[in-house]
């Protein structure tokens, strides 16, 4: 057993390491430093046709920098559309009017993200505030389908003297 | 005939009888709290047998933890052209996961085990008898601060094992193997959650805390009073702890993260 000055210091040492193995994980690891300025940040709402897989929490961005995130999705019974809340970091408070918002893919296979593109207007959006050009999600297989029939229509129209499909699913 | 119904009955109502006293034995030892408050100085010479002397061996186990994590996920996460996601993966099986779980495993082996004896072997030798005697309570005196500096300790150590593997991942991934350093930390930053992951990592490991610590003080304190009673205690504090964990790990995660 040793001396209690020895323990109490071991000890100090033990929950020093502690808290800071902690406080590690929250700055370093985690986004809680990103998320203090969330109290001041301001609410825009944009209503959209069809959002794919956007997530609470998803990022929103202007110009590829992140500005804030997507606070809550609901859907609205009477437009049949998703209503999507996005809470904006109070620094970037000049964004125009007639901002329009897209939901885009990160990479071919990462997460999706709304994009805010500014418009032209002298008028700021403010806290409540709703976005009214919208541009829905990419959905992967609808494009696919509408990339095929396009491709069979084509190979139909100017395939007529070739011997079919064969030759269009080579090129 | 009655033979087998008998032998059922009496194992259900003592596994009740067991949970009874368990449950009023931990009633006892929490009343002992504000005794332990005045008296400091008894908690920090367990917190420095129970966590102290368990620092080394979470550290070096979170290290290789980390760092076997770091090589198995290139593998996989290689294959999709995915490596930059590698401080994610690392990050949130650690902090989820592997930190609480392997930390609470490891706690209840280092530590869990020696209470249990210490105990068993204070009852057997008759020194807890020997206090009571004295008018001095043996729950409060002797089990209160040893449980108080278990659930006090868990905690800490499986953040210590969590950031300890996180750099162990660290330096299997960007050291060794070269993912890219800034996609590794910009990855987990954005992916992993204060609330979410850490808060509820926290959480979970403050719950195995009291549960291994909780099983283990019991079992010495409940264990019959001979040197081979004091070895089955010991073994059924650690094999208890080990079932009781993973249980309720599984209830924890379902709550934490299988809602949405």
């Amino acid at each position: 057993m040793q001396s209690s000055r020895a323990i109490e210091i071991w000890v100090g040492l033990f929950v020093a390491a502690g808290l800071i193995a902690l406080f590690f994980l929250a700055m370093q690891v985690s986004n809680l430093a990103e998320l203090k300025s969330n109290d001041s940040s301001y609410k825009i709402v944009a209503r959209f046709e069809n959002i794919g897989s956007l997530r609470v929490r998803a990022p929103v961005s202007v110009a590829g920098v992140t500005v804030g995130r997507v606070s809550s999705i609901s859907f609205d019974n009477q437009t049949y559309e998703a209503v999507v809340e996005m809470r904006i970091d109070p620094k970037y408070d000049t964004l125009p009017i007639d901002t329009s918002a897209s939901i885009l893919t990160a990479g071919l296979l990462g997460e999706q993200y709304i994009g805010l593109t500014p418009g032209g207007a002298d008028d700021h959006l403010a806290d409540g505030d709703e976005i009214e050009l919208t541009q829905s999600a990419l959905v992967l297989e609808q494009v696919i389908s509408r990339f095929l029939f396009s491709k069979a229509e084509g190979s139909g129209d100017k395939g007529g003297g070739e011997s079919g499909g064969a030759a269009t699913s080579t090129e | 005939m009655l033979a087998p119904f008998q032998q059922l009955g009496y194992a259900t109502l003592s596994t009740l009888q067991k949970l009874g006293r368990a449950n009023l034995f931990i009633c006892h030892v929490v009343m002992g709290l504000p005794e332990i408050l005045r008296r400091v100085r008894l908690l920090l010479a367990q917190v420095y047998s129970v966590g102290v002397l368990t620092i080394l061996l979470v550290s070096i186990s979170g290290l290789f933890v980390g760092m076997v994590l770091g090589l198995q996920g290139y593998n996989v996460l290689s294959d999709f052209g995915a490596e930059q996601t590698l401080g994610v993966m690392v990050a949130a099986s650690l902090v989820r996961e592997l930190g609480p779980v392997v930390t609470a495993l490891l706690f209840s082996g280092r530590a869990g085990s020696a209470l249990t004896a210490e105990i068993g072997l204070m009852k057997a030798t008759e020194q807890l008898s020997g206090m009571e005697m004295m008018a001095v309570d043996p729950v409060k005196r002797i089990i209160a601060p040893r449980f108080f500096a278990g659930c006090l300790s868990m905690p800490l150590l499986a953040s210590l094992f969590s950031m300890v593997g996180v750099l162990g991942g660290y330096f299997v991934g960007v050291g060794l193997l070269g993912v890219d350093e800034g996609a590794f930390w910009t990855q987990m930053k954005s992916k992993i959650d204060f609330y979410d992951d850490i808060v509820n990592g926290l959480i979970k490991s403050a719950v195995f805390g009291v549960i291994v610590t909780w099983i283990a003080v019991f079992e010495g304190y409940d264990a019959v009073p001979t040197s081979e009673g004091v070895s089955r205690a010991t073994t059924r504090s650690v094999v208890y702890s080990a079932f009781a964990v993973l249980g309720w790990d599984f209830v924890l995660t379902a709550l934490m993260f299988g809602g949405d």
